[in-house]
């Protein structure tokens, strides 16, 4: 953002504090995840930087806290993040083969009462979760199941499947449905143009929906806690727990693994979208 | 005339019309059938539970239920002076019954909401018909009357008569710090126990302020977002991204970390002279740190909607007003800034709406002085077990949410969301 040399000296000034509240901006987004890092190495037990950490003294470092996480005694993290796992696939394939549905009929231009609907369809995004979480707990207690997994896998295609039809309904406004009618004009029936055309051509979309849902359920905890048995326990729920009862090292070395998890996530979404953003270049 | 207008015909006969209507008819089923599976599935599992939240927030079938005959009698009772022997009669047969299935207690204790010292009358009440005590055969109004002086005082009679709608309303209104008095007018609360009004106030007040905030540093970023050229932008946007997608307990965990009292801002506060090292300031566990927290992790919800706008913005329009002779900030006041209301109002309305319902940071963050009315809802349904009281506060929670969500869909449209 160089500016042209002409430019007055207020306006120099402007933009200079400009460019500082931006940058401090952007240090106040990214800085606080990067404070998890170090401290997860901590020798000590503490969750403050110790003298020798700020000298750099590598007996200050240890991999204690890491260690304590996989081979601790009583541990919880392995059933929660085996619990989060399995809860958060298949809330995703649920959440993927729901809203994908959804967003078919509603980008259908025959769709009857599209607005009404799509608001009803969006609204777990939008209700409060404490919310959702009491009518959704009295649900399943309602039904029997609460604290089961299968409580909570439909608790989370619940808060999953909004964020599907938005993006899915987002890559079918790019989509040229005279592909679909080619294809039956050419005999091929529904089911087999939609698993040979229209899926390969929404896939991103549909992934980068599935991304979301992936995320919403690995990360919900407000429903969870009303939901979950001490058998259903998550990893958002041990951390829930930890930070509120005992606060020790140990969560920011499973915090520091969820960053990682989640810039893993972040970059497949970003190739994801550019792709999609190129395949509906194409098809302008 | 139209009718000598000769009908267009497909080739099977059927006037083009009709057949038109059928493929539409058709075409509309089949896209309603694709939505189906997943509306059904909402209605059953979210829509009707949040009816149901309704139903439990108002039910008051209880004593209705206990008091089957009494209330029958009452009904022709004026409510002014003491009961007539029927009601008397017929409250202790109601009574009997409840004795029998030992439900009594229960009727003491929900009587002594409505008004204070029922239960342990109900109590006396109780030995003497355990007793055999009361004799059927004469009058049974002057043996209850004589069970306890409470018992000929007629503003019992009275509370006993308000509990007999199988609804109520009460619930709403301890939300809003008021209730029924003795004479069914509503009253509210001594001013040192209003609690739910402060709560109220302050969620709105900690949703407009973060929202401000949010807006104050999320216009500029968006702005050099959409300015920069693709190859910066692109890296920059990780900073807004990252957190976006980082658990939502991991960037609290380390907004704990950074406010406490030996943590890392302090350090920074101290290290400038700020303030001196035996007088940290406490910025945990109040309203410092929910601004704070909530605000950091809410900032890319308001980003990212400004963001997708700005973007469509031509920067050749702000050149256009600068070359009319407007400074760079006429330019930007009069031309750039009208352009970017959408996503303003987009931005705002999901911040707000995202943090008036906020749960865990105020939680875990907020201390007594930062939490929300979310916090207030999951005590209750968690610690007192009140799920009436909390399915009231979260019904009237969310009508608030719903109007806002019902102008966001008019202003933005909800197929106009933006993610990522």
């Amino acid at each position: 953002m160089a500016l042209p040399s002409y430019t007055e000296t207020r306006y120099r000034i402007w933009h200079y504090i400009y460019i500082a509240i931006c940058t401090f901006v952007f240090f106040f987004l990214i800085a606080p995840l990067f404070v998890i890092f170090p401290l997860s190495f901590n020798a000590e037990e503490f969750l403050v930087f110790s003298e020798g950490m700020k000298n750099l003294d590598p007996d200050a470092f240890s991999l204690r806290w890491y260690k304590d996480m996989i081979y601790g005694t009583k541990n919880p993290w392995g059933l929660a993040a085996k619990n989060s796992f399995i809860i958060a696939i298949f809330a995703t394939i649920g959440s993927i083969i729901l809203g994908t549905l959804a967003a078919l009929g509603l980008s259908s231009r025959h769709m009857p009462y599209k607005g009404i609907i799509m608001a009803t369809l969006i609204s777990p995004m939008i209700v409060p979760l404490i919310i959702s979480g009491v009518a959704i707990f009295f649900f399943m207690a309602k039904v029997g199941l609460a604290a089961t997994h299968t409580g909570i896998v439909l608790a989370h295609i619940i808060l999953g499947t909004p964020f599907v039809v938005i993006t899915v309904t987002a890559t079918l406004s790019g989509f040229d449905h005279s592909v679909t009618r080619a294809a039956a004009s050419l005999g091929s029936n529904p089911v087999n143009t939609f698993m040979k055309i229209t899926l390969p051509l929404i896939l991103p979309g549909v992934i980068s929906g599935g991304l979301f849902a992936f995320v919403t359920s690995f990360d919900e905890v407000v429903v969870v806690l009303f939901l979950a048995g001490l058998e259903n326990t998550t990893i958002p729920i041990q951390m829930w727990t930890g930070l509120r009862e005992q606060l020790s090292p140990t969560i920011l070395a499973v915090a520091t693994c969820l960053i990682i998890l989640s810039t893993l996530i972040l970059i497949s979404a970003e190739l994801l979208r550019r792709r999609s953003e190129r395949l509906r270049g194409i098809n302008r | 005339m139209s009718s000598e207008t000769k009908q267009i015909l497909t080739t099977d006969g059927i006037p083009l019309e009709v057949s038109l209507k059928k493929a539409e008819k058709k075409n509309k089923i089949k896209a309603f059938l694709l939505v189906a599976p997943l509306l059904l599935f909402l209605i059953i599992t979210y829509v009707f539970p949040i009816g149901e939240m309704f139903s439990r927030s108002i039910d008051d079938k209880m004593i209705t239920n206990m008091l089957p005959k009494t209330f029958k009698e009452m009904e022709k009772w004026d409510g002014q002076e003491l009961p007539p022997e029927e009601v008397f009669t017929a409250f202790y047969y109601d009574f009997k019954v409840l004795v029998d299935k030992q439900e009594h207690g229960k009727l003491g204790q929900r009587l002594n909401k409505e008004k204070n010292g029922f239960n342990s009358i109900t109590k006396k009440l109780f030995r003497q018909v355990k007793r055999k005590k009361i004799d059927e055969s004469t009058s049974i109004k002057e043996q209850i009357m004589k069970v306890h002086k409470r018992w000929r005082n007629v503003e019992y009679w009275q509370a006993i008569k308000r509990t007999a709608p199988p609804y109520t309303m009460s619930k709403y209104l301890k939300g809003m710090d008021m209730y029924y008095a003795a004479d069914g007018s509503i009253t509210q609360v001594e001013e040192d126990r209003r609690i739910h009004r402060i709560l109220w106030l302050r969620t709105l007040e900690i949703a407009f302020f973060v929202t401000l905030f949010c807006f104050l540093m999320g216009y500029p970023i968006a702005h050099l977002l959409a300015t920069l050229p693709m190859k910066y932008s692109n890296l920059l946007m990780i900073c807004v991204l990252l957190p976006f997608w980082t658990s939502l307990l991991v960037r609290t965990a380390s907004w704990m970390i950074l406010l406490q009292q030996q943590g890392v801002v302090n350090d920074f506060f101290v290290l400038i002279g700020l303030v001196a090292d035996d007088n940290r300031p406490e910025m945990m566990y109040n309203k410092v740190g929910t601004y704070v927290a909530m605000t950091q992790i809410l900032l890319p919800f308001m980003v990212l909607p400004l963001y997708s706008v700005m973007k469509t913005i031509s920067p050749s329009l702000m050149r256009a007003g600068k070359s009319l002779g407007g400074t760079p900030f006429v330019a930007f006041w009069k031309v750039y800034f009208p352009l970017t209301i959408p996503g303003i109002g987009a931005g705002c309305l999901l911040v707000f709406i995202l943090a008036i319902g906020y749960y865990i940071t105020p939680a875990l963050v907020g201390g007594a002085s930062g939490t929300l009315i979310s916090n207030q809802i999951a005590f209750h349904m968690k610690q007192t077990l009140d799920w009436s009281f909390a399915s009231a506060m979260g019904l009237m929670l969310l009508s608030g949410v719903l109007i806002i969500y019902w102008i966001y869909n008019k202003l933005v449209g909800v197929d106009n969301i933006k993610l990522g």
